[in-house]
């Protein structure tokens, strides 16, 4: 049975704008909890600004934890507390609940993988001057990594369209549902095929947007 | 102005235990511009570092001013270290930001209200030579200018100590002697006491007044820098002070010319004013003797004459003893023996 294109392209529309809202919330959400975390994580560690083995550790564990997860399974095995804080396990909000922590743990490393690659001379040369450690933190280590961490970022939210097609096909909506129910389900090929290409269109669009700031901000 | 009391700092990881300092007393005073020279590894820049407590003594106490530093709470601390500026071996500039960026945060820190911080910058950049560079990154500037800025950055808060990890080491030989021309200014125009390391002997006779020599993790040899060269003690001095002024000509010369039949080798050093006076020719001239110069320079140091002279002697034996005591008497004379000359 194929679809009716007249009517249905507004269904892809609001399938698209669906994907977008899931991966544009998690990626706020997941940047706010992430950058934290992730400047959490460098600065707790050993002889770092605020040194302290305990939060690195645990932080470290959690993280170590999560990340091997494959999403498809994380989406499934948290789903009693997605219903306990979303109220309900299906839907774009459902969705955005699971993506959000696990975009967290990953933007936590990526950000510790760019803040490590500060040279310690330069936030010495900060402490030396009298900047406080939280001076340090908003004015030495997010500036200076920002441009690889836009990067990072931009790496992370291309991950995200993928994780929001996944979240799709179990009930997340947005573009991977329609491709599940419609191109998979019952054998479309037009409809994956505009999906796919979709899909395409709005990965090299992150690409586009994340490499032309990080230019911007590293002004070279 | 800065005084080191019996401060150690000892390194642990794991197993290992390094002392990096040991046990060192010095005292730094106004207006110094104080070197600490060493090889690598001698516990300089852990040294250093105690003065704005990067580094926090495991005994001992560092007083600024007559101040134990080390019992400031973190706040007093920061406080303090606006007043003393640092500099590095590798500038250690924030790249994010622009020349006048990074001359700009520190005055930033201080709560400096922008119009004022500005002016500041642009007097600065002036001082160090640099104005046209002030929207320029720090990717874009050469070594010396990269320093230049490091410099600028560091006296922003008009401190009274400025610390200097070796601050020209990555830098060549004609840009090192402009850096420390300015750093010569820095003291001169500015007051600013100037505490430096570094491995490097021509640094401490081009602007040091004082000197201390480090090995592992302990001073040597301390004191100023024209009696420290002209009459250095320990072993390690005189290696570093022949790194900048040879006082022997190379082994295989003394080699042949002891397969000549040369005669002894005296070493004469003359300080100050006693270059100006024919020493050497009225007294052998008295005794019959003659005497040949074999090797030797007179150079200014401290803006004083030093000179290091080899000397034989042609005469007879009881006339050159009566010419050696003479000269004994009126400047430093010595045999200059086989373990000197590393023929042995
Ligand atoms: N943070 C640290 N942890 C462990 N060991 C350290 C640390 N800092 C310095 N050391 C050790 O202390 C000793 C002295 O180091 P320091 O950096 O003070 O020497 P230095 O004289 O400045 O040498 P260089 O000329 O190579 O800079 C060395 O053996 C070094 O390995
Ligand atoms: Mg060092």
């Amino acid at each position: 049975m194929k679809v009716d294109w007249s009517s249905f392209w507004p269904q892809i529309v609001e399938a698209t704008g669906q994907t977008i809202t899931m991966v544009v919330a998690t990626l706020i959400f997941g940047s706010i909890i992430g950058i934290t975390i992730g400047l959490l994580l460098f600065v707790t560690r050993e002889n770092n600004i605020l040194e302290n083995r305990f939060l690195f550790q645990l932080l470290n564990f959690i993280i170590n934890i999560i990340r091997p997860i494959p999403f498809i399974i994380f989406l499934v095995a948290i789903s009693q507390l997605t219903r306990l804080v979303v109220g309900t396990t299906i839907g774009t909000a459902a969705a955005i609940f699971p993506m959000t922590i696990v975009a967290s743990f990953t933007i936590a490393r990526v950000v510790e993988n760019n803040l490590v690659s500060i040279d310690p001379g330069v936030i010495e040369a900060a402490q030396a001057m009298g900047a406080s450690p939280l001076r340090i933190i908003f004015t030495v280590l997010i500036p200076e990594a920002l441009g690889p961490l836009i990067l990072g970022l931009t790496f992370v939210s291309v991950s995200l369209i993928d994780f929001s097609a996944v979240a799709g096909t179990v009930g997340g909506g947005g573009l991977g549902h329609i491709a599940m129910t419609y191109g998979y389900q019952r054998f479309d090929g037009s409809v994956m095929l505009v999906t796919v290409l979709i899909l395409i269109v709005m990965v090299q669009l992150a690409q586009w947007i994340g490499n032309t700031l990080s230019k911007w901000i590293m002004r070279r | 102005m800065i005084e080191f009391k019996n401060v150690s700092k000892t390194f642990r990881s794991g197993q290992k235990k390094v002392e990096a300092v040991k046990n060192v007393s010095l005292s730094i005073d106004q207006g110094d511009i104080f070197g600490i020279i060493g090889f690598s590894g001698a516990g300089k820049s852990t040294l250093l570092r105690l003065v704005n407590m990067l580094e926090r003594p495991d005994s001992g106490a560092v007083h600024i001013q007559g101040i134990d530093i080390q019992k400031l709470s973190a706040k007093e601390l920061r406080k303090r270290r606006q007043r003393i500026g640092m500099i590095f071996q590798n500038f250690n500039l924030f790249n994010a930001r622009t020349v006048a960026g990074n001359v700009g945060y520190p005055l930033k820190l201080a709560g400096i209200p922008k119009k004022e911080r500005e002016k500041k910058v642009t007097e600065l950049l002036q001082f160090v030579g640099l104005a046209d560079k002030a929207k320029d990154f720090p990717d874009q500037l050469s070594g010396g200018q990269k320093q230049r800025v490091g410099i600028a950055r560091a006296l922003a808060t008009s401190p009274d100590i400025l610390i200097c990890d070796e601050a020209t080491s990555a830098l060549d030989p004609d840009t090192t002697a402009d850096i420390l021309k300015l750093l010569k200014q820095v003291n001169q125009d500015f007051g600013v006491t100037i505490l430096l390391i570094t491995h490097e002997m021509h640094v401490i006779q081009s602007i040091c007044n004082k000197v201390a020599v480090m090995e592992a993790g302990e001073v040597i040899e301390t004191g100023n820098v024209f009696n420290t060269f002209t009459n250095p003690q320990h072993v390690t001095t005189q290696k570093f002070i022949r790194s900048v002024q040879q006082d022997l000509p190379s082994k295989s010369i003394l080699e042949k010319w002891k397969a000549n039949g040369g005669k002894k080798l005296y070493r004469i050093i003359f300080q100050g004013d006693i270059t100006n006076q024919p020493i050497l020719s009225t007294t052998t001239r008295k005794h019959h003797v003659d005497f040949n110069i074999v090797y030797g320079s007179v150079r200014e140091l401290q803006e004083r004459l030093f000179g290091n002279l080899l000397i034989s002697f042609t005469g007879d034996d009881s006339h050159i003893k009566q010419v050696l005591k003479e000269l004994k008497t009126i400047v430093k004379i010595e045999e200059v023996d086989d373990y000197e000359s590393g023929l042995v």
